[in-house]
């Protein structure tokens, strides 16, 4: 579940993080060409040590924000996905049974020899306190995501991914672990981490997140992007791609997002099919060449065969947007 | 700046955006960080900060942008010295009037013509006269002059005339400058006051609306006055969301207590026998289903609006949720409550079927005719009306039948509960088969009873 991120490049990350300008170009350095207000709340959570909440529709980037934080700040990043019936023992940590099932086995073996020339039940019971209970203890902490990260001494990146997903009392629990980077193991104690982790969460608004946990998030909401940030990304993500071209698709893309549609394209989708576009060796838009790709950026039935007619009309429409 | 930070999370709050204690330290400090020299930067930064979720974003922006718009004040340039200079007699300084004119801030800086002296000048005065503190429109003109009061235009005033008494031309040129200025400053303040109107009343006012329209009888003499109608729509749409997301959360299983034997011994397997993982019986919390059946008739008139936007409402957040409609005959709705904008949809159903004389046994026999199949023990019935049937067969029997084949069936009745059982009204014979009949004409009953209802009659 750890990903080892590419050790940022030329720049050290403490300079990125010294403005927000300087933000946007390091993250534009590792391919995230990110919004003022995107690094503004980014710089924020870093220097207020606050975990950040992205919201937005789907394929707006929330989750590639995460991996390009972590790249730019060459640190590792630990993913978590949400989903319903996630609990404690998958997101923070588990025992490892076989193995304490293997030690107190053991253990049993052993006793017989240690005990044997005590002289009687007392004694016995003393040495056996004496031993060291090792039975809960750290060797035989399986970490999960949650924990891992705790347990990053240099921080890291941690991606708690569609937290709307999971279920409210999972929300509760996160609650200790997002104010004060802290984990407690009834058995164990409380674990901190040495460097608090940078931590975003993700929500597609499938339900709406508890007040204490937004309170103690800084809240991000990623909006589909203007058209010139747009042309920006997809130059980015595809880098051989013609300006005539990308000029073209964003429009196309832009105007179809103004029709009623039940999934309207995302960036990720405009990405997808610049990067079709480019296989089929497309140079140019033209109507034929936009209904064989259409099934790339929309994906339902129903609006393919309500855009299909009008697929001509949006391309005009698509030339005159600025 | 401290203290604006506060005026604006109070404006904030105004504005319907939640900001708590913790919320509004973050602020701070996110403002100790950045600074305010840099504007967008520091909108971005209380944004990340203050502002949860999108529609806040939305009203977040506004407020700050209303907010920190100092437009600098249009301070009309001195009036150019009159031209052909042996005409124009000096003019008279302050000091030439009086020793507490020479003294007086506020005709200097008209005098000099700072434009951000006078805001600043303003600023402190408006803090004296607690400006924004503004509530009511009705306060506007009494704040203006408290504030006009402590920026000390009295004073100018008293000046101007003691000028227009000094000899010569001079006096009167100086006059005619003061007057101007004070002129400017009056329309200023008038302006400064309305902003702040603006920013911490408007949005009471609002609220103090809804408040009222909430508690309003929907069945009220003439109806629901036009203009309310959108703020009352509003209104409905928030509160069926709200409910909504209140019990679309109780999805997950809820622990019993017993163990499930089967699973923990399939567990154990790994471990050589030893039950190291111990599973306990879970039960999947069941979705509810509801059939909402909505009397659209004319006897209804004013309400059948509302509990249809009400219906249309909860069917957009429930998942399980059929509709019905009927005066004389009964139609489901929800298709055209799902093709079609709220106030469109509306009106088709109304179209459709509304107005016309109710027979509420010719509406339950359709119902039991077409969609009886619909109803099994998890089904939640919910009757929208007043149960006047012009005397018609009740159809009773149906009603046994929808109340033994389902969960439960309320009956919310428009009329309060005296008038049930009066005229043609059968409410009292179809009470047997409720399990709850309550009056709701209010849209704050509608809601509690509709909360009620999601607690208490929907299987956990």
């Amino acid at each position: 579940m750890t990903i080892l991120a590419q050790a940022a490049n030329a720049s050290p990350p403490a300079d990125s993080f010294a403005s927000v300008d300087a933000l946007v170009q390091g993250l534009a350095g590792v391919g995230y060409i990110a919004s003022r207000r995107i690094a503004t709340a980014l710089y924020m959570s870093v220097h207020l040590q606050k975990p950040i909440l992205v919201e937005g529709v789907a394929g707006v980037g929330k989750t590639e924000l995460a991996l390009s934080t972590a790249t730019l700040l060459g640190l590792p990043l630990i993913r978590m996905q949400c989903y319903e019936g996630l609990d404690e023992s998958k997101a923070l940590y588990e025992w490892k049974y076989g193995k304490q099932l293997l030690y107190t086995q053991i253990l049993k073996d052993r006793m017989g020899a240690e005990l044997a020339d005590a002289a009687g039940m007392d004694e016995a019971m003393e040495r056996l306190h004496g031993m060291g209970d090792m039975f809960f203890s750290e060797p035989f902490l399986e970490p999960r995501p949650l924990m891992k990260a705790l347990r990053e001494d240099d921080g890291c990146v941690l991606l708690i991914d569609e937290i709307d997903k999971s279920d409210e009392a999972f929300e509760a629990f996160l609650l200790e672990v997002l104010s004060a980077y802290q984990a407690s193991v009834p058995e164990l104690g409380v674990i901190k981490a040495k460097t608090p982790p940078i931590v975003f969460l993700t929500s597609n608004n499938v339900r709406d997140l508890g007040d204490a946990l937004k309170r103690r998030c800084l809240h991000l909401h990623i909006p589909l992007p203007e058209a010139s940030l747009e042309r920006r990304i997809v130059a980015s993500r595809v880098p051989n791609i013609e300006e005539r071209l990308t000029h073209q698709l964003v429009g196309f893309v832009h105007a179809l997002r103004e029709i009623d549609l039940r999934k309207s394209p995302s960036i990720s989708e405009t990405v997808d099919w610049a990067r079709a576009l480019i296989l089929m060796h497309a140079d140019s838009l033209d109507a034929a060449m936009v209904r064989d790709t259409l099934n790339v950026i929309l994906k339902y039935e129903q609006d393919i065969a309500m855009v299909e007619p009008q697929v001509s009309e949006l391309l005009r429409t698509a030339q005159t947007t600025p | 700046m401290q203290h604006q930070m506060e005026d604006f999370i109070r404006a904030l709050r105004a504005a319907d955006v939640r900001v708590s204690p913790v919320e509004s330290i973050d602020a701070h400090e996110a403002v100790a960080r950045i600074g305010y020299s840099d504007r967008e930067l520091l909108k971005d930064a209380l944004c990340a900060t203050l502002a949860k979720s999108e529609d806040e974003v939305a009203r977040f922006d506004r407020a700050f942008d209303a907010f920190f718009a100092r437009d600098p004040f249009d301070f009309a340039t001195p009036p150019p010295p009159p031209e052909g200079g042996e005409a124009a007699p000096p003019e008279a300084k302050l000091e030439d009037v009086s020793e507490e004119a020479a003294g007086s801030e506020l005709a200097q800086i008209i005098l000099a013509g700072d434009s951000t002296a006078l805001t600043q000048a303003m600023e402190r005065a408006a803090q004296a006269a607690q400006v924004s503190e503004i509530r009511l429109s009705t306060q506007k003109s009494r704040l203006t002059r408290r504030l006009l009061d402590e920026m000390g235009v009295a004073e100018i005033e008293k000046i101007i005339s003691q000028a227009r008494r000094l000899e010569g031309e001079g006096g009167n040129a100086l006059a005619d400058r003061l007057e101007a200025g004070r002129k400017i400053v009056a329309a200023e303040a008038q302006r400064y006051v309305q902003r702040q109107h603006d920013l911490y009343a408007a949005e009471s006012g609002r609220q103090l609306r809804e408040e009222l329209l909430a508690r309003k009888a929907l069945n009220a003499e003439g109806g629901i006055d036009p203009v309310d109608l959108q703020v009352m729509q509003a209104l409905v749409r928030k509160m069926a969301k709200r409910l909504a997301d209140r019990y679309s959360r109780r999805r997950n299983r809820a622990r019993k207590g017993h163990l499930d034997v089967r699973r923990t011994l399939r567990q154990s397997m790994a471990y050589g026998g030893v039950p190291f993982n111990v599973v306990w019986k879970t039960e999947r919390v069941d979705k509810p289903k509801i059939i909402a059946i909505c009397d659209v008739s004319k006897s209804v008139a004013a309400a059948a609006q509302f509990l249809l936007t009400f219906l249309y409402s909860l069917n957009e957040v429930v998942d399980r949720m059929d509709a019905y409609a009927f005066s004389g005959r009964m139609i489901p709705v929800n298709q055209i409550l799902d093709e079609h904008g709220v106030d469109k949809a509306i009106l088709e159903v109304l179209k459709l079927i509304g107005f016309q004389q109710t027979d509420y046994g010719r509406a339950l026999q359709d119902f039991a005719e077409n969609h009886l199949d619909k109803l099994d023990r998890h089904t939640t019935v919910i009757f929208l009306g007043d149960a006047r049937s012009n005397y018609a067969d009740p159809r009773l029997d149906i009603m046994r039948t929808i109340h033994e084949r389902s969960r439960s069936v309320i009956w919310l009745n428009p009329e309060p509960e005296s008038y049930w059982n009066q005229g043609d009204s059968v409410m009292n014979r179809y009470l047997p088969f409720c399990h709850l009949a309550k009056t709701c004409n209010t849209l704050d009953q509608l809601e509690r009873i509709i909360e009620d209802v999601l607690r208490q009659y929907v299987p956990h």
